[in-house]
């Protein structure tokens, strides 16, 4: 048996919050960015042009099917490739866009789906309504059903963001250093490992935990 | 895009013996296949148990059991298995702890570390299905099994588990197509599951397409026949009379 020793913490800390802001950055981008690719996934998929839904729905199959932390390795590798296509020269992308873009093309599949379902929930009439006074469907969508849609799934959209909160650890396997790596380094270092993964640990179920109960205080304000 | 695609890469040695590149995904497939089901029958035993607990009218069962859903849910995977990995083996007894650490193969350590941290990851996840599932259950069934003169362990094995379970096929599915996908963490700490191999393929043949190409398909396959796999059983074992029963 060992005894516990957190005396390192408080020295660290500086330094585990800088990992902790890394972690929230790449969190807000990856979410803003996956909300944005996965809506136009759902608006894809809901579309009568069988060769955009066709699309959509397969692209959404295909990435919910695959593990993160393969898609995460994979675009460590492959975007800087695609940058060098795309602009003809080398340039240094880093560990911290290939996660992004990882984590947002990967989340848009699950953003997709919840979506999609919260289009379906308005009623059929809103759109007619939207239309008989005039709306073009861009019109119509962008004022009437995607503002109701995302008050009615705005719970299910917050608790997916606090499962990517949680995934955004998985950025470990490519060694940017969020918090958790930040925690796990730092503990290596003073050789005190096991006080800091507890106190990793603790950090993040205080704030998945804290959120998470927001969002059901939430879900009960907003239920309609 | 100038790049030189070599499908036959599968086929050539590896450059270790006599395998070749084909070898390590059977094996990486393997390993994956091994830690999700051994995991899985874990979260599956445990996660009924909690399920049920969380439905008892006895207050302090349901309190343990949410506070394990609770605390399993909002920690991360990764940090769980680093948990069961790095810092569990050192608060076991000495000899346990040698055991671990230097009797075992690296291979077997890690095998042990990522089932029991998948299968009570997932239990957690188990558990809110069960519930779910037996909560969806009119009341009258409980009542009318204890007006039979049921007991209470005698309610849950004869008339409200055998509907949950039923009922609950669907999103079970899901939950064991996931125990799948999260094994890949197994990859960051050693353990040559698919996703390691696949690493490994790509440093060694350089030929880095084509290796997560072939992972790509893999796990997009067994997804696949899972579903398909979980989609028959659901219709073979649906309960005649409730929604989507007439299919």
């Amino acid at each position: 048996m060992m005894g516990f020793d957190f005396s390192q913490i408080g020295p660290a800390l500086p330094g585990l919050m800088d990992g902790m802001v890394l972690t929230l950055k790449l969190l807000l981008l990856a979410v803003s960015g996956g909300v944005a690719l996965g809506t136009v996934l759902a608006l894809m998929r809901l579309s009568s042009n069988r060769l955009l839904s066709g699309g959509a729905k397969f692209y959404v199959n295909y990435f919910r099917s695959i593990p993160l932390l393969l898609v995460i390795t994979w675009f460590y590798f492959v975007v800087p490739l695609i940058f060098k296509w795309i602009s003809g020269e080398f340039v240094a992308v880093g560990a911290f866009t290939s996660c992004l873009v990882a984590f947002m093309m990967f989340e848009a599949a699950y953003y997709a789906e919840i979506v999609r379902a919260g289009v379906q929930s308005i009623s059929k009439g809103q759109l007619n309504a939207a239309y008989a006074l005039g709306m073009t469907y861009g019109q119509a969508m962008r004022l009437i059903i995607l503002p109701q849609a995302f008050r009615k799934m705005m719970p299910l959209l917050l608790q997916q963001s606090i499962i990517l909160f949680q995934d955004t650890s998985l950025v470990y396997a490519v060694g940017l250093m969020d918090f958790l790596n930040t925690a796990r380094s730092k503990g290596d270092i003073v050789g005190q490992p096991n006080e800091f993964l507890i106190l990793a640990g603790v950090v993040y179920f205080v704030i998945s935990f804290g959120a998470s109960t927001v969002v059901k205080r939430l879900q009960k304000r907003l239920a309609v | 895009m100038n790049y030189n695609w070599d499908w036959n890469v599968f086929f050539k040695s590896t450059g270790i013996g006599k395998e070749i590149y084909l070898d390590w995904f059977i094996s990486g497939l393997g390993w994956t296949i091994a830690v999700a089901l051994a995991g899985w029958i874990i979260a599956l035993a445990l996660g009924s148990v909690l399920g049920v607990m969380r439905t008892l009218p006895n207050k302090w069962a349901a309190r343990i059991a949410t506070t394990y859903v609770e605390l399993f849910r909002n920690v991360p995977l990764l940090v769980q298995l680093f948990i069961w990995y790095f810092l569990v083996p050192d608060l076991l007894p000495e000899r346990a702890q040698i055991w671990f650490k230097q009797d075992l193969s690296p291979a077997t350590s890690a095998y042990l570390s990522v089932v029991v941290c998948l299968g009570l990851f997932t239990a957690a996840r188990v558990c809110e299905q069960v519930r779910t599932g037996i909560q969806a259950l009119p009341k009258g069934q409980n009542y009318a099994a204890m007006a039979m003169g049921f007991q209470q362990a005698q309610v849950y094995r004869y008339v409200l588990l055998p509907q949950a379970f039923r009922i609950i096929i669907p999103p079970l599915t899901s939950e064991f197509l996931n125990i799948f996908k999260n094994s890949s963490v197994a990859s960051l700490i050693g353990l040559m599951e698919l996703l390691a191999q696949t690493k490994q393929t790509a440093e060694f043949s350089a030929n880095l397409f084509e290796a997560f190409t072939l992972a790509t398909v893999i796990y997009f396959v067994l997804n696949m026949s899972l579903m398909k796999f979980m989609g028959w059983v659901e219709t073979r074992l649906r309960v005649p009379g409730m929604m989507g029963g007439a299919k």
